[in-house]
């Protein structure tokens, strides 16, 4: 079984379907079954929370579903926790 | 895709619903009390308590008696006891309700005190109701359920698992020609574009984005902060979720794959045809379910993600989740665990065969959870103000 799911070829971040470990090797996989992943969680990731595919930096768009779902507001690591605390929407 | 049978309520109408209510409907608040009063003497029927209906003026009046008369003409209700505090409003309702062709009548308080007219509605609704309770369910066709979609509690679960189950099954009902709606305006935000895209022509397209755009004015118009709290909600953070944007994404999957929207309604209006419509409402879910059931759906779809437990008294909803925390540690509220898409044991379209049967169930006359648990939400939409 797979620790997180992608998606869209497109996207920067999957979301854990378990709870992931901080420093645990994460697999995942796009909808599709056409790319796996295997990085390094660097933190307790909860089922249903995103991981960072690549590394971000402040201004950086996040890609989900192949779409823009917001921008990132400080700089994340590949395999780090992504969420309110570093991205924030860019509607309201 | 056949269609299939169900065995359903064809009401004089023509119009098929799946549950056979008689329902005691106040006009206004000050009128709740003697509906709930005819509904603890006279046992079965449904006392349908609200906030609103006084002083109410313009579109906010217009929204008040099409919510109130689009439920007592819903095709799951048999029968309609209305009381109002005075007779020019309540009749205004029961003339609307009795147009189509099921048993209505009317009270009113002034002049006659709450003791009379509970006394005379009871009698009233006794009659209705033994009446209603000789109905047997006929055959009828799926395709001839009008069925709403919205979800609730979202997380991203609901992105990758109960949303797009849903979207499978909106792809079968269209296809063999159910009447079907959507909706959650301000919810499509960061999404919008995308529902655009599957807007049968230019001009639904352009009537969507103007509904869109006028809501989200009100929104930035009002607006104290970034409604970070609100869309998404602290439930939705909780789940995973972390900008409108991603939650939109998530909750258009439930429009299907292949599936275009023929046309745009009011709050609380009926569809002009069978197809896929987008309806003007709230996200938020008993509002919106009242609003549906006031078009005349007789069915909903409710993913959720973290576990909304909202039901509706006369509009049956069915909830899904692919969340396995909550179909296990809230199994009583969820009617079909999808947690095995996010564990690769099942397959979107395995989940859609699935659903289709519960639907089908449900149809035929199986209680849902929320129904079972007595969730009754009936909440009317407020659009301004009253004078």
């Amino acid at each position: 079984m797979n620790d997180f799911l992608v998606h869209h070829s497109q996207d920067n971040v999957g979301v854990a379907v378990v709870d992931v470990s901080g420093g645990q090797t994460a697999k995942g996989i796009t909808l599709d079954g056409k790319s796996n992943f295997q990085l390094k969680a660097l933190q307790d990731i909860p089922l249903g929370h995103k991981i960072a595919l690549q590394d971000f930096k402040a201004g950086d768009t996040v890609v989900k579903y192949g779409e823009d779902i917001g921008r990132v507001i400080s700089e994340i690591k590949k395999g780090a926790h992504v969420h309110v605390h570093n991205l924030k929407t860019k509607r309201w | 895709m056949q269609d299939i049978r169900v065995d359903g309520f064809r009401r004089q109408n023509g119009r098929v619903g799946i549950r056979n209510h008689v329902v005691i409907l106040p006009v206004d608040d000050i009128s709740n009390a003697a509906c709930e009063a005819v509904s603890k003497v006279i046992h079965g029927v449904l006392a349908l308590p609200h906030a609103y209906g006084r002083l109410q003026f313009g579109e906010d009046l217009e929204l008040m008696f099409r919510t109130l008369i689009g439920t007592g003409a819903n095709p799951n209700v048999a029968a309609a006891i209305v009381i109002g505090i005075e007779p020019g409003w309540t009749e205004r309702v029961v003339q609307g309700i009795a147009a189509t062709g099921k048993p209505v009548f009317g009270f009113s308080i002034e002049r006659n005190g709450d003791l009379n007219t509970i006394t005379a509605a009871s009698r009233k609704a006794k009659e209705f109701l033994q009446w209603a309770s000789e109905l047997r369910r006929e055959e009828c066709k799926m395709s001839e359920v009008y069925v709403s979609v919205k979800c609730g509690e979202s997380d991203t679960t609901t992105g990758l698992a109960s949303c797009p189950t849903v979207g499978n099954v909106v792809d079968r009902l269209t296809n063999i020609g159910c009447t079907a709606s959507f909706g959650e305006t301000s919810e499509l935000t960061g999404g919008e574009h995308v529902v655009k895209r599957k807007a049968a022509t230019p001009q639904v397209a352009e009537e969507f984005m103007k509904i869109w755009q006028d809501y989200t004015d009100l929104i930035n118009r009002e607006k104290t902060d970034d409604l970070s709290e609100s869309q998404p909600t602290k439930g939705n953070i909780r789940g995973g979720l972390t900008t409108i944007e991603e939650k939109a994404l998530g909750n258009i999957q439930k429009l299907g794959q292949h599936s275009k929207f023929v046309g745009v309604l009011k709050p609380a209006e009926a569809p002009k045809g069978n197809g896929l419509w987008f309806m003007d409402t709230s996200s938020a879910a008993a509002e919106a379910l009242t609003l549906w059931g006031a078009s005349g759906a007789v069915l909903h779809l409710f993913p959720t993600g973290q576990g909304n437990i909202v039901g509706h008294p006369i509009l049956p909803v069915i909830k899904l989740s692919g969340n396995p925390i909550t179909c296990s540690a809230m199994s009583e509220h969820i009617d079909l665990d999808v947690s095995g898409i996010l564990k690769g044991e099942m397959t979107v379209d395995e989940a859609g065969s699935e659903l289709y049967a519960l639907m089908t169930a449900t149809c035929n006359g199986r209680l849902t959870a929320a129904e079972v648990l007595g969730h009754r939400e009936f909440v009317m939409t407020k659009l301004y103000k009253s004078a």
